[in-house]
């Protein structure tokens, strides 16, 4: 294989935002990832939060990143083609110690720089949301939603569009200094590259381990998650949050989707597994009882899905004490870059840290810019947000978009099409189903999926045991019913 | 834009019953809307037979049963339009539908809501585990199995005694793959005891009631489910648990009237059928907007939805007659052993048929309709199960025309 | 011996109780539990030769669907199941294909035809 001027390990939100970055530049570069898609470990696994940064220790990395993150992202959503929505947050209390611990925050995201953070009182917290509970609340104006799967897939799409390679299926097995160079040895193939940037999410210690940096101890805290009924989704407006404890972790809150759904959750648990992604009957129990407090539409018949997320947070195994992130390139490792333990508040830090990551490559090797580079993407246009003028235009242009193909999301047989042939070469259901929504309405591709499966095999000249559900071996059809002997 | 007398929203067997009977009744300006190619709805992936035999006194398969439709809507050449899917329905009865050609709107003076109903899923019942692919409901099965020559699996477990989950394990055993078991969360089965004999004991595939898929394993194919007993309350019990190894997982849990078009014209559901609230003439709480077949109530036989769509027409053509129908003030109230009932509302001076499902199976039943203090009337049954629909006449001579009606089972 | 089982001939569903070897030689069966002439006749059916209808699909070429369903126009033999299944297994029709027609006529002489239920256009 050809080499590489940098190999990126990792495509999640991190890894892909490096690729963006990175693209800026004139450079031969490579994204390598287990997995079949872009962001399938925790970087989807989330409440799709832009966090504001005021719960972060002010000059830790986190706070930096975080309130940088924050306030230019709506440029950023501009540029690539992201929904997202400056809601605000409110955080609520109910007694003299919440109150006291809001101030605290307060205080904390002054000194971040997060803007505009007040103290309301009830009243005002009732006209924000008429559904939120509590008696007094810190307003959050910067706090904002973003599908976190749509901005990776952006991030991703543009690195592409801008001359980086995306290499999925790739599992890093090995990396060896060869001379001046590495070798990546992946499990389809090995990569010859210059550099290498580690954004390996929650197997970050391991690549860090190969490339000669200690295997960082991470500690995984797990939280599930409800996803509900649109029909839920018009009962909240806003994030409502509850205060926080003293440490300044949330418990279970509800969160409004770009969307237009709600997410219960997360609570938060120790794990072992770095991809423990099983929800448990113990836990989804105890959101019921908690979500509720919180959020009153919190119904078994809103239910749709569930989902479990893990934080691996880097913590010091002597005090215990957890750790902001890290982004170190030691020069006793040449061309290398290291990010371990980019967990929460990692989706609104991806973009800060990429450019610190890419400005010691930028930097040591001299890079040029990219002339062709455009930091402008543009995603799949959803029919379902169209007035009935725009349908009858995107009709008479194009008729697959008046055969809507998924009933509960309304999503048209233009958008999966426009998903099949995706800039990524993506080729799975769940990926189909994160680039246009298809499957993800309460019926759960019940009308849909059966549909998406053949466009697939029709539109890519696939057989049916080559259909894929998400990973290499999530198989959905043993063979034909009746063969044609 | 295009007026048309009737819209039927839905090409299934609701939709083309009551679109045939409207014909019959003189109404000829009307519109069937389907999303789907063809005609017949969900009858067309039901190729089992035992369709027909209570409204054709013969036993057929679902397309055949549906081509009886078919062919009468065909030749009284009523207009339908396939590839269509409506998007919208106003209160005023606009209806908007989006096909390839553009987008159709049309003014109805009726709108007959027939969209049948979607299963329900693992996300609505929150079964834990990890996510695999080989875990899904059985109509999705049943379409790829029936209609798309695709088989999903060789070693399935299901989960729901559903009269389509018992029909898949029979479907599935006949294509070669190995059927467990099928489990019950209830402790009765909730699908009809004719598939209890011939989809599973005629296939030695055991029931197991009072059991519950309790966790998924597999990153990546469905590797095992663990089940595990529950108790009364429906919670699992600790140290039952089983492993079974399969790599399919069936769901046959359930199914939901689907009424979001519904909701998007103003419609009143209720909280019990899932269904729209309608009177005895099948209208809904929006003046011309009519509700009929699994849109309405989940039922439990074909032959009744159809009849249940025949009967609506009824009511529409009278409706486009007399512009408007008859107020029906008085409501129908059950006790805590009915489910729900269908109407919700009568007039009390008009004769109708009541459909109803107990919550749970009873033996030397009484179910007794009343107003007040005056018993309508009573009818004895030796066996009530919730899997059945049940259905009773009522005359208007027996009604009062003040006092709601109370419908209640006793033993 | 006795066989318990659950009539299917209504929704009422009885529960049927069926003794074979009965009477002074033996070929008496007794029925118990039924309510109607109905429920009787299914429980002797039942015991002394159960009969079922089977529906499945035909593999169809050039057809606007890839398979065409079919049953038989009477029940065969429960034990017969299997065989009837292969001998369906091994067909091939070509579209058009008409609801009605037959696909196997007296399939294994079982004196029942393999009919299709769903007409497939050409496509």
């Amino acid at each position: 294989m050809a080499g590489f001027d940098v190999v990126i390990v990792g495509a999640g939100v991190v890894g892909s935002a490096v690729a963006r970055e990175l693209s800026r530049y004139n450079v031969h570069a490579a994204v390598l990832e287990k997995e079949l898609d872009v962001a399938c470990g925790n970087s989807s696994r989330n409440t799709g939060m832009l966090h504001a940064g005021f719960t972060y220790k002010p000059g830790t990395l986190k706070a930096e990143c975080a309130v940088e993150g924050n306030q230019e992202f709506d440029q950023v959503a501009k540029e690539l083609n992201v929904p997202f929505r400056r809601t605000g947050k409110v955080v609520v209390g109910f007694t003299e110690h919440d109150r006291e611990n809001l101030l605290k925050f307060k205080a904390v995201g002054e000194k971040n720089g997060v803007r505009g953070m007040r103290i309301i009182d009830k009243e005002e917290l009732n006209r924000l949301d008429s559904g939120a509970g509590g008696e007094f609340a810190m307003y959050v104006p910067d706090s904002g939603i973003l599908d976190p799967m749509q901005y990776t897939i952006a991030l991703a799409e543009n690195a592409c569009m801008n001359g980086v390679e995306f290499y999925f299926g790739r599992k890093v097995t090995a990396i060896e200094r060869a001379g001046k160079e590495y070798l990546v040895r992946t499990t389809k193939g090995d990569f010859q590259t210059r550099w290498v940037i580690n954004c390996a999410g929650m197997y970050a210690p391991e690549i860090s381990e190969m490339l000669g940096y200690p295997n960082y101890p991470t500690k995984g805290f797990k939280g599930e998650y409800f996803v509900l009924d649109k029909k839920a989704g018009k009962h909240l407006s806003i994030p409502v949050y509850p205060a926080p404890n003293d440490k300044g972790g949330f418990s279970t809150h509800a969160t409004p989707t770009i969307d237009g759904n709600v997410l219960v959750g997360p609570d938060s648990y120790v794990t072992e597994g770095r991809e423990d992604y099983a929800v448990t009957k113990e836990h989804l129990d105890g959101l019921i009882a908690d979500g509720q407090k919180m959020f009153r539409h919190m119904k078994r018949e809103y239910f749709i899905r569930n989902f479990a997320g893990i934080r691996w947070k880097r913590y010091d195994p002597e005090t215990g004490e957890i750790l902001d992130f890290l982004l170190e390139a030691d020069e006793d490792k040449p061309n290398t870059v290291n990010l371990v333990g980019i967990e929460s508040p990692g989706i609104t830090c991806a973009l800060p840290l990429a450019r610190r990551a890419v400005k010691i490559v930028a930097e040591r090797e001299k890079l040029q810019k990219n002339p062709s580079f455009n930091p402008c993407r543009r995603g799949i246009r959803r029919y379902s947000e169209m007035t009935t003028e725009e349908k009858k235009a995107a009709i008479a242009e194009n008729p697959d978009y008046g055969e809507v193909v998924c009933r509960c999301e309304n999503v048209s047989r233009a958008e999966i099409l426009q998903a099949i042939h995706n800039p990524l070469g993506v080729h799975t259901v769940t990926g189909i189903k994160n680039r246009t929504r298809a499957t993800m309405g309460r019926c759960q591709g019940g009308y849909c999926e059966t549909r998406i499966t053949r466009m697939i095999e029709e539109e890519l000249g696939i057989t049916l045991e080559q259909v894929r559900y998400s990973r290499e071996g999530s198989y959905m059809f043993t063979g034909k019913v009746r063969e044609d002997k | 834009m295009r007026q048309t007398d009737v819209v039927i929203i839905g090409g299934g067997p609701a939709g083309l019953a009551a679109a045939a009977r409207l014909w019959e009744k003189g109404v000829r300006d009307i519109l069937i809307l389907e999303r789907e190619h063809f005609l017949g709805g969900i009858l067309r992936q039901c190729i089992h037979d035992g369709f027909g035999l209570t409204r054709f006194g013969e036993t057929l398969s679902g397309p055949e049963y549906a081509a009886r439709f078919i062919d009468q809507v065909t030749e009284m050449g009523i207009p339908y339009i396939t590839d269509t899917t409506v998007i919208d329905i106003s209160e005023d009865r606009k209806v908007t539908a989006s096909s390839r050609g553009g987008i159709l709107e049309i003014q109805a003076g009726a709108v007959v809501l027939t969209m049948g109903c979607r299963e329900r899923t693992r996300g609505a019942i929150s079964i834990p585990g990890q996510r695999p692919a080989g875990v899904l409901t059985a109509g999705v099965a049943q379409s790829y199995i029936n209609l798309q020559n695709k088989m999903v699996g060789r070693e399935a477990v299901i989960l729901g005694s559903g009269d389509i989950g018992m029909i898949m394990a029979r479907r599935m055993t006949l294509e070669g793959a190995h059927v467990q078991a099928v489990f019950e969360v209830q402790p009765y089965a909730s699908g009809l005891p004719r598939n209890i004999e011939q989809c599973l004991n005629d296939y030695n595939i055991p029931l197991y009631l009072s059991h519950t898929v309790t966790d998924i394993k597999g990153e990546e194919r469905l590797e095992a489910v663990v089940v595990s007993q529950v108790d009364e309350w429906m919670q699992p019990i600790p140290g039952t648990e089983r492993e079974y190894a399969c790599d399919t997982l069936i769901l046959s849990v359930g199914l939901i009237p689907e009424n979001e078009l519904s909701l998007a014209a103003g419609v009143r559901l209720d909280e019990r059928s899932k269904g729209a609230v309608v009177d005895e003439h099948h209208q809904t709480s929006v003046p011309g907007i009519f509700a009929a077949g699994n849109v309405l109530q989940v039922h439990d036989l074909v032959d009744f939805v159809s009849m249940e769509a025949e009967s609506l027409a009824d009511s529409v053509a009278r409706y486009l007659a007399d512009k408007g129908l008859l107020e029906c003030g008085l409501e129908v109230k059950t006790d805590g052993n009915v489910t729900y009932t269908i109407p919700q509302k009568i007039s009390g001076t008009e004769d109708f048929k009541l459909s109803l499902r107990v919550r749970k199976p009873v033996r030397n039943a009484c179910i007794r309709l009343s107003q007040g203090k005056n018993i309508v009337l009573e009818k004895k049954m030796l066996k009530v199960i919730p899997a059945e629909m049940i259905q009773i006449p009522v005359k208007a001579e027996k009604l009062r025309r003040e006092k709601d009606l109370e419908v209640s089972v006793i033993w | 011996m006795v066989r318990e089982f659950t009539c299917i001939m209504c929704p009422l569903g009885c529960d049927l109780r069926a003794e074979t070897g009965q009477g002074a030689d033996g070929n008496d069966i007794i029925v118990t539990g039924n309510t109607c002439k109905k429920g009787m006749e299914y429980a002797v059916q039942e015991v002394t030769d159960p009969q079922r209808n089977i529906a499945t699909s035909v593999l169809v070429t050039g057809g606007e669907l890839p398979l065409a369903s079919v049953r038989l126009t009477r029940p065969v033999p429960k034990n017969r199941i299997f065989d009837v299944m292969g001998e369906i297994r091994s067909q091939k029709l070509t579209a058009p294909v008409k609801a009605g027609q037959v696909v196997i006529a007296d399939v294994l002489g079982l004196g029942s035809d393999v009919i299709v239920t769903k007409t497939v256009n050409a496509g």
